[in-house]
């Protein structure tokens, strides 16, 4: 490579970033303006998060949005691992290339598409079988769980991939049954991936505006579409004092996520090397 | 450990009486764990497309919900005219659906250009440096969609920071008109996706086998003529994944255009919206879904087709 290339790399590198990072930097510094007008400073202050406090809409959508986001992150992560597990080991079934499409499309299928056809099935299911009853909390979580179930399985699919398979065969040749054998030695291997797609999950849920504005009901307004009604009319330096809550809280967590997970999995292989050398030697 | 694992295995009572009971009904351990995810996918994902189509065919009623499939006469109506019809009538509705698409695709060409290079470089640096540039491109995904949408209306606004700046600067007089346009709606979605298509790119990139582009350099091959020779047509799966993964949601895209596009900013997904919540005309809400849906059957092919390359090729 020349010179010449390295350093227009080492430029674009930095520009992206700068391009990534800047807007986010401007909303964080803008929540500590003294000023009512956003975009004019007027020295330092924490005012607006006092004001956030005391906002009970903001609030109260913030304890329904992390509760969706809890449920429908722990549902979605239980079918999205299992469904990460058929795509890989079960290699050939009927209809396995419609389950594959199903499980990959809703990562790309446009929002308000899945939001409107969800809508719909609700209503129909309601006139069909009388469930489920009216929109709201519920309908929002099977709506979140269907979308973020395919993150997961995507996650998880990866890791089963690379997944060293003579543990598992060591298990079954001692006499354990599949199901034990997936529990107990399967599980706690990919636990750190499940962590990650159940943080991810946890996050888009959390994150999502169009899905959830077509499956709610009246009374379960989430956290983003209070922030869309009031970004909707302007700037407001509470959402910049939210924001800077939510980036703050991401930040940290996928840090602590990324060194515990790192963590975790050199434990792991720490154990099986130790494992391995114990077999080496009584052999 | 591992060895002390499966002796506790044995100990366990685990699942016995699960796996038992399942036998006895006669349905195999396998079956059921396909079973599950696929029932799923199937009702909540797959038998609402249908219902789409049902509703896309139906009248607009004064009713709860709004639609009927019954005509006045009290006959059971397949309407193809009212919904579609309007679709294909109105100029706003092509108009919409065509900007959508030029827009998608401007804006997949733009990350395209942005993104390859980024990645390309991403992948060259050195192990350590690449986990934290990878961490650093993964976390503004994390960090909320509408937030980072939110924080271009105070950079972009009239007395906005860019024209703050620029005029402080003395580049500029009065404040240059960003917020409300086509510009802001494109640098909106190209913010937004270019994480998407840095994370294909970077993954095919990083895997790459350098020794080909060294023998290419070795036989007086120039290095730019290498990258385009080898490169390129090497991560043309890396190019294909993040392309897909910025076009097909961006075709439907409501947020951006709604939060940074003006009145002219037309695109199908905030006309989708409109239909539902403001009109109430469910009929053509569906029609326009269903539309959207024909525009992107050949790009999802090649996303899933894609998918199912790559899973080949690591297992």
């Amino acid at each position: 490579m020349t010179n010449r290339l390295s350093w227009f790399i080492i430029f674009w590198l930095i520009a992206v970033f700068a391009f990534l990072y800047a807007p986010i930097i401007s909303v964080v510094v803008y929540s500590f303006n003294a000023s009512k007008l956003v975009t004019v400073w007027g020295g330092w202050s924490v005012k607006w998060y006092g004001a956030l406090a005391n906002d009970r809409q903001i609030i109260d959508a913030a304890i329904l949005s992390l509760e969706i986001a809890a449920i429908s992150s722990t549902l979605a992560t239980i079918l999205g691992t299992i469904a990460g597990y058929v795509l890989v080991r079960f290699p050939k079934f009927l209809g396995r290339t419609a389950f594959s499409g199903m499980v990959s499309a809703p990562l790309v299928m446009p929002e308000v598409i899945t939001g409107l056809s969800m809508l719909l099935l609700f209503i129909s299911m309601e006139q069909l079988i009388g469930w489920p009853q009216g929109r709201g909390f519920t309908t929002v979580i099977i709506a979140h769980v269907t979308f973020t179930l395919s993150y997961v399985a995507v996650v998880m699919r990866s890791r089963f991939l690379v997944l060293d398979l003579s543990l598992e065969e060591a298990a079954q040749d001692l006499g354990a049954r599949p199901l034990k054998v997936f529990f107990v030695i399967t599980l706690p291997i990919v636990l750190p991936a499940i962590i990650s797609g159940w943080l991810l999950g946890f996050t888009i849920s959390l994150d999502d505006l169009v899905i959830s504005s077509f499956t709610n009901g009246p009374g379960t307004s989430t956290l983003p579409m209070v922030v869309f009604s009031k970004v909707r009319l302007g700037l407001d330096p509470k959402i910049n004092a939210l924001a800077t809550i939510i980036i703050a809280i991401v930040a940290i967590g996928v840090i602590i996520a990324t060194v515990h997970i790192r963590r975790l999995e050199r434990q792991r292989q720490r154990d099986e090397q130790m494992a391995m050398r114990a077999i080496a030697a009584q052999a | 450990m591992a060895a002390t694992d499966i002796v506790r295995a044995s100990r366990l009572p685990a699942s016995g009486w699960l796996e038992s009971l399942l036998s006895r009904l006669g349905i195999s351990g396998r079956t059921l764990v396909i079973a599950i995810p696929f029932l799923w996918l199937l009702l909540y994902f797959f038998l609402p497309f249908l219902i789409v189509l049902k509703v896309s065919l139906a009248f607009i009623a004064i009713a709860q919900p709004p639609y009927t499939h019954y005509d006045a006469a009290g006959n059971f109506v397949l309407n193809i005219g009212d919904s579609y019809g309007r679709l294909v009538k109105d100029a706003l509705y092509i108009k919409a659906y065509l900007n959508s698409l030029m827009v998608a695709a401007i804006s997949t060409l733009l990350c395209l250009f942005i993104g390859y290079p980024f990645a390309y470089g991403m992948a060259r640096c050195h192990r350590s440096v690449r986990n934290i540039l990878l961490m650093l491109v993964i976390l503004p995904f994390w960090t909320s969609f509408l937030i980072r949408v939110y924080a271009w209306i105070g950079l972009l606004k009239n007395n906005g920071l860019i024209n703050e700046f620029l005029m402080w600067l003395g580049l500029i007089d009065s404040p240059i008109g960003m917020m409300n346009t086509n510009f802001a709606v494109y640098l909106g979605i190209v913010y937004s996706y270019l994480p998407f298509m840095i994370l294909p790119l970077y993954a095919n990139l990083e895997k790459m086998d350098m020794s080909l582009i060294e023998a290419a350099t070795d036989l007086g091959c120039k290095p730019l003529k290498a990258f385009f020779l080898i490169t390129v047509p090497l991560s043309f799966p890396g190019i294909v994944a993040g392309s897909m993964l910025v076009f097909i949601p961006a075709v439907g895209e409501y947020v951006i255009p709604e939060l940074l596009g003006g009145p002219s900013s037309l695109m199908i997904g905030r006309i989708l919206w409109g239909e539902f919540f403001s009109n109430r005309d469910w009929p053509t809400a569906s029609a326009v879904a269903i539309a959207i849906l024909l525009a992107l059957v050949v790009p999802l092919m090649f996303y899933q087709k894609y998918q199912d390359k790559e899973m080949a090729k690591e297992s």
